[in-house]
């Protein structure tokens, strides 16, 4: 059933859709048509804040691909709603600001599409109940996030942003996806609920391990956690809007959000707390450290946001009711605030023309309103009491000096390493919030610094009343989002009391000693960041590594395909051959070979016959390798069909020496044409590594080629389903012969199939045929009046003349008895082409194009149609495709007689087979440039099929 | 019977794959028919052989015959067979005609040692 988190996750892509409809009507006005949407599901989901944020869960599935297992089942918990508010409200305002901020130039529609598809995936995310479906969107979001760091393509820095994001996400992805599989494999569901029912299987499960490592990869690869923070400065190339809503506020909390849910899964054990606080620590304390060094005002932010995502994926690594709510409220107030940074530096940006921090001085006095916002943010962030990034940072502090694991030395470094982390946060919110807007105001920036419209101003204003509302009273979202969140991840109900003013502890001393040491240190910021800069400033940093290993895959891809793909059949022969045999050989060798009870009593006695036919074969085929001629190699070739053609008679398969047989003559036909155009086997210089490897490469194949056949011998898994067609032939399909009502009957389909590959060939053929240069195509005089095939020309027409109308009746006679004895339709058709090979062996090619009244393509159709009718036919009755029916009926004189429709069938398949290689034979005869030239001369004679017909054409004129 | 039969595909297979490696024309052609011969006898020994009388009933329903799953395919794959080697020299003799050569190096501009 489609719900309304459907509707709220499908509309965006719909809306995208008729993006480009809507830039069409409004122009530049695209994003006030955008904007109702976000607005819209934010009004919606605070409406949900009673019931969700109360303790609902709301669920709705839609079968997706059921046969998988895939529902896209939607759930939304507390958890998933302060997520998708964050998604819809940051989103409102970004698009709103978005409006004024891009300029009519921009291609707002490929802007929006891409912000859209973004929404609705980020969406998807939050709300999947189903692993699989959370990572189509997971996956939807990195390609989105790709294409806005790309948005002003032209430039080399978006490029190479988008094209590092993109590879490190996604590299992620697939980590993710794999643990997902193994996840999946280990609690045997892909549902979110029905896995929180197996925390102790998969716990315990060998898997565990590699689901928390792959998972993880996943999560910290989308939310830039060392050593994959790499991206997230990159992605700065894109405009601010989209910095703001996916690079701080949204997508790369995705991550968080993966961490969290995964949290109540794979949590509580020392693997996932010291991994996940391990480089979540990390990350905070080197994303600030980074910070502050940063020339580059939305570079400062990005590692801002580095530093922040490590220090909230760190409570989720605590997994404590304290922690765990320290973190979800953190999640919360540093969209608020990180998004209105944003936009302020996107405004200092838009209004001075640089964001260079060292141009920038005294900025507040041009733009008051722009400073004042700032502040609001920039020490909410510092943590300042009576903004809301002091309360969620004191739960923080407090949270980690109440370790669910220890105390030991890991858990004590931890709140150090926080502070320490801290302090640095404050030098760079006072290096965004007191030196670029105090002293003289600067006169070297590219735009004279001026205040922002209305329009730029109002989504950082809206924010910042958020920022201190939340500071003052954050009991506000007490309930409804931090409780409810919290409960939804600790499985319990939940009590918080969240308060400014804590009274005198132990996290608000954290707090005074960080802004104390950051004071100090700004305080001396010239000194501290040349210091840090030299500090940094080694060739061995993870940018360096990044740009090496894109380097050098580039190039040992370049070297291995130079290697591989050299465009010669032989190597890649090689390869394949190679490869097959140590892998299917080491496969075998592996398998017991010959079972116990495998005993030489078992195998078939060796005949006279088969014992001769097998050294014939034998020595045919080595001899066509060895042989220097190429008559004497094609002649082998031959040797060893007609040998196994004679295995078939001894094994009792009658249907296939026939065939085997006739088709051995025909193929004979075609080579013989060829050699008289190709060159002759020229004698080549031995080349021992190139026929060493061949030789080494065939013997290995040959030997898994015969160790296969044993096999089949030594395993016996099941019984043949051939008991079936034993049991059924007569009773089901009504005929005897049960291999010709296998073909026509039972695997009908399979027949059309190679009947149709057969017309195929035949079309080919034609057309390379034909399709000869002009310049290489044989001159009128230059064709050989008599066929190419014409041996003796005295005796050969009289035996043949016999021989034709023989071997025609005698096909006749095969195809009609095929239902019930050997023969039947293929068999039938090539041995009505053998009499017409006879023919053309003794007589003109006209007379033998003759001989056929139709051209073989009206065979070739009538054929296929029939067949393809006699499939569809049944199913107006209701019976499936290709059914075939059958019945006896008394006749006068002949008694009874029996009709089935698989006789039609068959009589389809040999008209096909018959004009098929009819056709291609003809065809191939008369392509020959290098015929025999008549030593008459000959009259402008019919040369191909197609002259014949039209000359017959041309007689039926002159007669009318 | 059937350690000899497995003899014979190895080395029918072996010697096709040898061929279809090498750089004639002609030869490579010959190769692929070849094989063909060889995966057929071995997909025939897949059902068995000598189990009884041909899958023809002729004589009473329920009499011993050989299995006629592996006939059915191989009948196909011979069939198909003739296309496949008819539609190989055709390519073969016209990309002689194009490009003058019959080797399988010089078409493809590499040199071996």
């Amino acid at each position: 059933m489609v719900s309304t988190l459907h509707a709220i996750v499908l509309f965006p892509f719909l809306l995208a859709l008729i993006v480009p409809r809507l830039y069409h009507l409004l122009g530049r006005r695209l994003g006030w048509a955008i904007l109702p949407f976000p607005f819209a599901v934010t009004l919606y989901l605070l409406g949900l804040l009673p019931t969700v944020g109360g303790g609902d869960t709301l669920l709705s599935s839609w079968a997706w691909a059921p046969s998988f297992g895939i529902h896209l089942s939607l759930m939304l918990d507390g958890f998933g709603l302060l997520f998708a508010l964050l998604i819809a409200g940051i989103g409102t305002l970004v698009v709103l600001y978005s409006i004024f901020y891009l300029g009519p130039d921009e291609d707002l529609g490929r802007f929006y599409i891409s912000v859209l598809l973004f929404m609705g995936a980020m969406f998807g995310v939050v709300l999947s109940e189903n692993l699989l479906s959370l990572y189509v969107f997971w996956e939807i979001t990195s390609f989105s996030s790709f294409l806005l760091i790309g948005f002003w393509y032209a430039k080399d820095e978006s490029r190479a942003g988008a094209l590092k994001s993109i590879l490190i996400t996604v590299t992620g992805g697939f980590a993710l996806l794999a643990g997902i599989l193994l996840l999946g494999a280990a609690g045997g569901t892909f549902s979110i609920r029905e896995l929180l029912g197996q925390v102790a299987v998969i716990q315990a499960h060998p898997y565990y391990p590699a689901i928390v490592g792959l998972i993880l990869l996943g999560a910290f690869t989308k939310s830039a956690q060392v050593p994959f923070h790499l991206w997230l400065p990159g992605a700065m190339a894109a405009p601010t809007p989209v910095s703001a809503y996916l690079h701080s506020a949204t997508m790369v909390k995705a991550g968080i959000f993966l961490t969290a849910k995964m949290g109540m899964l794979l949590g509580g054990t020392g693997l996932w707390f010291y991994v996940v606080a391990g480089i979540g620590m990390a990350t905070m304390f080197l994303g600030s450290y980074l910070a502050v060094q940063q020339r580059d005002l939305k570079g400062l932010l990005a590692f801002s946001t580095i530093s922040q995502l490590g220090l909230i994926i760190t409570m989720f690594a605590y997994g404590t009711v304290e922690s765990l709510s320290a973190g979800i409220l953190h999640i919360l107030n540093h969209g608020i605030f990180k998004a209105s940074l944003f936009m302020l530096v996107g405004i200092i940006d838009h209004e001075t023309g640089t964001r260079e921090i060292d141009r920038l001085r005294g900025l507040r006095r041009a733009m008051p309103v722009t400073a004042m916002l700032m502040f609001f943010g920039a020490f909410a962030m510092a943590g300042l009491p009576l903004l809301n990034g002091f309360v969620s940072k004191e739960m923080i502090f407090m949270a980690m000096l109440e370790p669910p694991i220890g105390p030991n030395l890991f858990t004590s470094v931890v709140p150090v390493v926080a502070v320490l982390g801290s302090a640095f946060t404050v030098v760079y919110c006072l290096i965004i919030a007191h030196k670029i807007f105090f002293g003289p105001l600067s006169t070297d920036t590219p735009v004279k610094p001026h205040e922002a419209s209305w329009g730029l101003l109002f989504a950082p204003t809206l924010l910042s009343v958020l920022i201190v509302w939340l500071g003052l009273s954050p009991q506000v979202v007490e309930q409804h989002i931090v409780a409810a969140g919290t409960a939804s991840l600790a499985g319990t109900p939940v009590s918080l009391h969240l308060a400014l003013w804590h009274g005198f502890n132990w996290p608000l001393v954290m707090s005074i000693g960080a802004i104390l040491v950051g004071g100090l240190l700004y305080w001396r910021l010239g000194w501290v960041t040349g210091l840090l800069r030299r500090l940094s400033s080694t060739p061995y940093h993870m940018n360096a590594l990044y740009e090496w290993s894109l380097d050098a895959l580039d190039r040992g891809t370049k070297r291995f395909n130079a290697r591989i793909m050299t465009g010669n059949t032989r190597d890649y022969l090689v390869f394949i051959f190679g490869f097959t045999a140590v892998a299917v050989g080491y496969t075998l060798l592996r398998t017991a070979f010959v079972p116990a009870d495998w005993a030489l009593a078992n195998l078939a006695p060796i005949t006279w016959t088969e014992a001769a036919a097998i050294v014939v074969m034998i020595a045919g085929a080595l001899t066509a390798v060895f042989v220097r001629q190429r008559i004497a190699a094609a002649l082998a070739v031959g040797a060893v069909g007609f040998m196994v053609a004679i295995l078939w008679v001894v094994w009792r398969a009658p249907d296939l020496a026939l065939t085997q047989t006739i088709v051995e003559t025909v193929t004979l036909v075609p080579l013989a044409i060829a050699f008289t155009y190709l060159p002759k086997l020229r004698q080549r210089p031995f080349r021992p590594r190139v026929e060493g490897v061949n030789a080494v490469v065939a013997v290995a194949l040959g030997l898994l080629a015969g160790g296969l056949t044993l096999a089949f011998l030594t395993h016996r898994l099941f019984g043949s389903i051939g008991e079936f067609f034993v049991e059924n032939s007569y009773t089901l399909g009504g005929g005897r012969n049960i291999v010709n009502v296998m073909l026509v009957d039972f695997r009908g389909l399979d027949t059309l199939g190679e009947i149709t590959v057969l017309s195929l060939v035949a079309l080919a053929v034609y057309t390379l045929v034909r399709s000869q240069r002009e310049g290489s195509r044989p001159a009128p005089s230059d064709v050989p009046s008599q066929s190419t095939l014409m041996l003796n020309p005295l005796i050969l027409p009289a035996v043949a003349r016999v021989l034709f109308f023989m071997v025609l009746v005698f096909s006749v006679y095969l195809f009609f008895r095929g239902h019930h004895y050997p023969g039947g339709g293929f068999i039938g058709g090539m041995m009505a082409v053998t009499s017409m090979l006879i023919w053309a062996l003794a007589f003109e090619r006209t007379a033998t194009v003759r001989l056929v009244p139709v051209h073989p393509r009206y065979l070739l159709a009538s054929g296929l149609l029939t067949v393809i009718a006699l499939g569809i036919a049944p199913m107006f009755a209701g019976y499936p495709f290709l059914t075939q029916f059958f019945g006896y009926y008394e006749v006068p004189f002949l008694g009874q007689v029996e009709l089935a429709t698989a006789l039609l069938f068959d009589l389809g398949v040999a008209q096909v087979v018959f004009g098929a290689t009819y056709w291609f034979v003809i065809t191939m005869a008369d392509g020959t440039p290098l015929g025999r030239v008549s030593r008459r001369p000959v009259p402008a004679v019919a040369a191909t099929i197609d002259d014949a017909e039209g000359e017959r054409g041309e007689a039926a004129q002159w007669k009318s | 019977m059937e350690v000899l039969i497995s003899l014979a595909v190895g080395v029918v297979v072996a010697c096709s794959g040898y061929l279809m490696m090498t750089r004639d024309m002609v030869r490579i052609i010959l190769g692929v028919l070849m094989m063909g011969y060889g995966i057929n006898l071995a997909l025939f020994m897949a059902g068995g052989i000598k189990a009884g009388g041909p899958p023809v009933l002729i004589d009473e329903v329920g009499a011993a015959v050989t299995d006629p799953v592996p006939q059915a395919l191989i009948l196909t794959a011979i069939v198909i067979a003739l296309g496949v080697f008819a539609l190989l020299l055709t390519l073969g003799f016209r990309t002689f005609q194009e490009n003058g050569s019959d080797d399988f190096e010089e078409l493809t501009g590499v040199e071996h040692d």
